[in-house]
């Protein structure tokens, strides 16, 4: 298992001392300013796309084509009163968003953004995605429970159930991308769609792979269908009901943020990552910027997905929701990674552009 | 069987059920000719004619208004949004005392256009308009004088 060259490595290779945790401090900056910047565009697509769907046109006011428009929110929000229940545990009330925080920034750190654009490549880093995502429903738990009120603890256990039972099949649906690839590294993955994007080399047990993990990936992010942790009309928010100003702000970020992480890992397991399709651009110069190019524009697409099932699809109710985990998702999730292992032992992929001799 | 029929019938109308929305995402996103909200301050906005905007009272070209000053209006007002300050005009032919409007104040802030002052009028006086734009920086500024100065009632109402 070779580690390829990436961010962490690229800068601390001649460093020692107070440099190197100069850098460490750096990197880490780097990826909170983008989790922000990410943070607030998406919140701006979501109301752009709502306002299309809906038959309106959206915010449309704050800077050109309302592209200020998150800002001004944010700004209202660190402006605002940070209040707490009088009765609230104080320490699990703050701790919260922490949790929830550093849950999507370690999912993000080793996201494959382009070649060498990644800040840790572990050589188990699909199962380390995986085993962090789980870490932002325990912030939702403890800033639940630490709120002291109902109406967010019966949200928060809503949550956990969610995340209990969509966790298991969205590890199925990876547990076959990753006998298809022969590893977890993430880079690798990648590389190996080179010639054939996993969702097409696949066939039929990637696509049905592919569902599944849409599915548990919106359920996850606790998005629309699926979002009975937060249920406006049954819970008042659910589990921030409780927060204002940047504790409500982290929150919602942090949402977005997982949304982005469930994107760009469906992005990076079935399309290629930050491969160009059929390799238009390998020729080009700049190939880190085509991989970053390729790899949002692919990752906005997903994202748009999910956005279309969310103005879409009515919110489950919490039986209906176990019933299609319980009696559908994981039997099926079962079924297809059998049928995965019988394709992979026995070479039946389906790469037409090998067949072509290209 | 049911139970893959079932798998089959859920994926089929998830797609249907996107396929609406789509047809209304795509249409409205690429060309913009869909939007049904109107966009206010660049686009007239419809309002119909019985819209209650304000109370006026109508003034035709010679300045002269309906008002008697009989104070029904002010006697109909379930919240006192209007008061009438009255004073006596005298005839200057006959020499007789009549009752005239000095001021017809409408306290616009307190309005809750119930209609009832306007029902109330026998001499059709006082009507709705449909503006609506009364936002203001002062509060003083939505205590209105409803009759222009040096207004006077218009002959033959009272007859």
């Amino acid at each position: 298992m070779i580690l390829t060259q990436n961010i962490f490595e690229y800068w601390t290779q001649n460093t020692e001392g107070w440099l190197y945790v100069l850098v460490l401090a750096l990197i880490a900056a780097l990826y909170l300013t983008f989790f922000a910047v990410a943070g607030l565009l998406l919140v701006l697509m979501e109301r752009r796309v709502a306002g299309f769907f809906q038959l309106r046109l959206g915010p449309n006011r704050v800077g050109p084509g309302g592209s200020l428009q998150t800002i001004a929110d944010a700004l209202k929000l660190v402006s605002k009163e940070i209040f707490m229940p009088k009765f609230a545990d104080k320490l699990l009330y703050k701790a919260g968003y922490y949790f929830v925080i550093i849950a999507s920034l370690l999912g993000l750190s080793v996201i494959p953004f382009s070649a060498h654009f990644q800040a840790f490549d572990i050589n188990v880093g699909i199962f380390f995605i995986t085993a962090v995502s789980s870490v932002g429903v325990l912030g939702i738990l403890i800033g639940a429970w630490g709120s002291r009120n109902k109406y967010s603890l019966i949200g928060a256990m809503r949550s956990g159930l969610q995340m209990i039972s969509y966790e298991l099949s969205a590890g199925f649906a990876v547990i076959t991308i990753v006998l298809l690839a022969g590893t977890l590294q993430m880079s690798e993955i990648v590389e190996a769609q080179r010639d054939t994007w996993f969702i097409i080399k696949g066939h039929i047990p990637a696509l049905i792979a592919f569902m599944i993990f849409m599915i548990s990936g919106t359920a996850e992010s606790n998005r629309v269908p699926f979002d009975l942790v937060e249920a406006e009309a049954e819970l008042g928010a659910g589990f921030h009901t409780e927060y204002s100003g940047m504790g409500f702000a982290y929150f919602f970020l942090a949402e977005f943020e997982n949304m982005f992480i469930i994107a760009a890992l469906a992005v990076t397991l079935f399309f290629g990552g930050w491969l160009a399709p059929f390799g238009i651009t390998d020729a080009l110069p700049g190939q880190v910027f085509w991989g970053l190019f390729w790899f949002f524009l692919k990752v906005l697409i997903v994202i748009f997905v999910f956005m279309w099932f969310r103005w879409t699809f009515p919110r489950l109710r919490i039986d209906q929701l176990l019933v299609l985990e319980w009696k559908y998702l994981l039997p099926i999730g079962l079924v297809n990674i059998v049928l995965a292992a019988l394709i992979v032992w026995q070479g039946w992929l389906f790469e037409p552009l090998k067949w072509l001799g290209l | 069987m049911s139970y893959f029929k079932k798998i089959f019938k859920a994926i089929h109308t998830l797609f249907q059920g996107m396929s609406v929305t789509g047809n209304y995402f795509f249409p409205n996103a690429l060309t913009r000719k869909h939007v049904i909200t109107c966009q206010y301050p660049e686009e007239p906005p419809v309002i119909f004619e019985r819209f209650k905007g304000e109370v006026v009272m109508w003034h035709n070209e010679n300045n002269e208004h309906r008002c008697t000053g009989c104070q029904a209006c002010e006697i109909a007002c379930p919240n006192g949004s209007i008061e009438i300050i009255w004073k006596w005009e005298i005839n200057p032919e006959t020499g007789r005392k009549k009752k005239a409007i000095d001021q017809h104040i409408y306290h616009l802030s307190m309005c809750t256009m119930c209609s009832l002052c306007i029902q109330a009028c026998p001499t059709n006086a006082i009507m709705w308009s449909t503006n609506f734009h009364h936002a203001t920086y002062d509060r003083g500024l939505l205590t209105k004088v409803l009759n222009k100065p040096g207004s006077k009632l218009m002959e033959g109402v009272e007859e």
